[in-house]
């Protein structure tokens, strides 16, 4: 299902509504704000994650610690200099209680300081650099999604292990993408493995017929790729072209090969390998659970991001219950916000109290044809992995 | 030796896609002296088009011959649009207003198909790897070069034997003249404008299932619809081609042997045409 103005403001409305009934005789609005990119080429990134925690307030009737729940959404887009600004708007303008979102890597560690000398509390929501959870980590900032260590390092050991030791990498060329290869090649060298060929293309190539020609020609056991939006659609399909599908097995980080890229290019994803901290069909009862109810208030299948969301909205909400709705004290919700743990769709969700970084499982998936439809299903759970600040 | 034919490949699909693309920024430039920097807009336009129809259809055949009908209805309308700007000495009108449309076209398509990435699978014909002799290559881009090759000949066939073709050259040589001596030189831009339209929305269509639909994707190419006219000369057809073809080449090269510098390569190649024939490859002589 296609998101569309109308449906944006459909749902603002709604939200709007809820608000309004929810406010009658009550306490004051409990005020989130929300930086995510709603327009450039990360839209729909923002857009699943809005769904997600829109799909999470929705169970808790947009209640919170006694209060109802607003967000005040603003547009990360791709420039973090943008991003930067909206956030200082939010505070200092609307005034919100506590801020979450940011889809780029950049935009985060633009808005890192800002946030951290004004102690305001962040939780971010995607944004996936190591950094913000080693040296420029803050008591301020949690993060509900990954870090680039945490998704592509346990993957190289089960490479290794499992698939091949001669690996070819194909990854786009920029910060998250080099941490990718280089947490991937730390646990896959240990393991006995080797790379015979390492290619970087640039963010944005609409081509990648010369990356898959020097892969022609390197003949490696297995490709290990990172690539994410356009990029990846355009590189699987090229890949099945160029009948690399049947003879060369691929495995990717989860983003590679996520929900929204099988959309774009069906059968020539199928059958590929990708590890992440969530599968659509990961079998659990919270996460079936999760899976329907999206489906039915969206109409589409939810992507890792919408998982993001969902869960953010919920440490938000969890923290917020246990203050009974009183956030007058940013040390006591950050308090609360490291005490979160629970059992959602990816498993068990639980804060590091040293880094604030999620600690997961991360799980090996394989795109599947069941019953029509192509889906990732997990293959082996590679147990908790917490990222080592 | 089958990686330098693979190199060479690559190179010549790109170009193909890049060709018809340029072809029409090229032509309308030379015609009405209009840099169409809506151009992209209507090569995007083109594929998700295509998306739709074949999503409709079911058919990727249907949907590349009915996409640059579809897109020349588009043409139809904007060609009114940008006729209030035509004229000697309006560049900046010109341009301010083309750019203006292309972000429009960029929003509607946003509007209408949504940020996600969309792709069309190429037809089960083409989608599969290929024997030519001892190697095997995919047969997709094969059929790209099939189809490059011939609009560019058909494109010189129309050129060359045509009255359109005749009161085209004449006006993109000398207009006042051309005018002078009766060729309605509007009505030739007119056709030349929804030529080029179709001509960008067919590589659209076919560069669908080769790359994907995304927000974006309108910008990017008319950067290198940009590059290649710069590289061949504003104006005709034949300096397209010749663009394409080295942008082609050149960018195959660059992603292959120098993957980081694949982009500085083409401009390295665009700097060095501008420094010692300023006016492209095929600029000078029309």
């Amino acid at each position: 299902m296609r998101y569309t103005r109308r449906r944006f403001l459909k749902q603002s409305l709604a939200v709007g509504v809820g608000l309004a009934m929810g406010v009658r005789g009550q306490r004051e609005a409990l005020r989130i704000g929300v930086v995510l990119p709603y327009s450039g080429v990360y839209a729909q990134l923002g857009q699943d994650i809005t769904d997600g925690m829109l799909l999470y307030l929705d169970e808790v009737k947009n209640q919170a610690g006694g209060r109802p729940v607003q967000l005040v959404r603003e547009d990360e887009t791709a420039d973090p200099s943008v991003a930067l600004r909206k956030v200082t708007k939010l505070v200092e303008q609307d005034r919100v209680d506590l801020l979450t979102g940011l889809v780029s890597t950049a935009s985060a560690y633009a808005v890192r300081d800002y946030v951290h000398n004004s102690r305001n509390v962040l939780i971010v929501s995607n944004a996936g650099g190591n950094a913000l959870t080693r040296e420029r980590k803050s008591p301020y900032i949690f993060r509900t999604s990954f870090t680039s260590w945490q998704v592509s390092f346990p993957l190289g050991r089960w490479m290794a292990e499992r698939l091949t030791k001669r690996v070819a990498v194909v990854a786009a060329d920029y910060a998250f993408g080099r941490e990718s290869v280089a947490a991937f090649k730390e646990s896959f060298l240990a393991a006995g493995g080797q790379v015979v060929q390492e290619t970087y293309t640039p963010l944005g190539s609409t081509d990648f017929s010369a990356a898959l020609t020097r892969l022609l020609q390197a003949r490696p056991g297995a490709v290990f790729a990172f690539l994410a939006g356009s990029d990846a659609a355009i590189f699987l399909r090229q890949y099945a072209q160029f009948g690399l599908k049947d003879s060369i097995r691929l495995a990717t980080t989860g983003f590679t090969v996520e929900e929204d890229v099988i959309r774009a290019v069906g059968q020539a994803a199928e059958g590929a390998y990708s590890s992440l901290h969530w599968a659509v069909r990961l079998a659990l009862p919270e996460n079936q659970r999760f899976v329907q109810a999206f489906r039915k208030r969206f109409g589409r299948t939810p992507s890792v991001y919408a998982m993001q969301g969902y869960d953010t909205a919920r440490v938000i909400v969890e923290a917020v219950n246990a203050l009974q709705g009183d956030l007058s004290s940013k040390d006591k919700l950050v308090e609360a916000l490291e005490g979160v743990r629970f059992r959602g769709p990816r498993g068990l969700f639980e804060f590091d109290t040293k880094t604030h970084q999620v600690i997961q499982n991360i799980y090996v998936r394989q795109v599947q044809n069941i019953g029509n439809e192509l889906a990732n299903a997990v293959v082996a759970d590679l147990g908790r992995v917490r990222d080592p600040g | 030796m089958e990686f330098y034919l693979f190199v060479l490949l690559n190179g010549l699909a790109y170009a193909a896609l890049l060709f018809l693309l340029a072809a029409g920024l090229s032509l309308v430039y030379g015609v009405g002296r209009v840099l169409h920097l809506a151009h992209g807009g209507f090569f995007m336009l083109g594929g998700y088009m295509g998306y739709s129809l074949y999503q409709w259809a079911g058919n990727f055949w249907l949907a590349l011959a009915l996409a640059p009908l579809l897109a020349l209805a588009v043409g139809l309308i904007t060609e009114r649009l940008v006729r209030i700007v035509y004229g000697p000495d309006r560049a900046l009108e010109q341009v301010l207003f083309t750019f203006g449309l292309a972000f429009v076209i960029s929003d509607l398509t946003r509007f209408f198909w949504g940020a996600q990435v969309l792709g069309v699978p190429p037809p089960p014909v083409l989608n599969r790897p290929m024997g030519l002799g001892p190697v095997v290559y995919p047969a997709y881009p094969l059929f790209l070069i099939l189809v490059g090759t011939v609009v560019a000949l058909g494109l010189w066939a129309l050129m060359r034997f045509t009255r359109f073709g005749l009161e085209v050259r004449a006006a993109a040589g000398h207009p006042k003249m051309a005018e002078a001596l009766g060729v309605p030189t509007t009505q030739v831009l007119r056709r030349t404008y929804l030529l080029g339209v179709a001509l960008a929305a067919l590589g659209g269509v076919l560069a669908a299932p080769r790359l994907a639909l995304a927000p974006g994707l309108d910008f990017t190419m008319l950067i290198l619809g940009l590059i290649v006219v710069v590289i061949g000369g504003l104006g005709s057809v034949t300096g397209a081609l010749y663009g394409a073809l080295l942008v082609g080449l050149a960018d195959s090269l660059g992603r292959t042997f120098l993957p980081q510098f694949a982009l500085a390569v083409i401009f390295l190649l665009m700097a060095l045409v501008l420094v010692f024939r300023p006016e492209g490859l095929l600029g000078g002589r029309r």
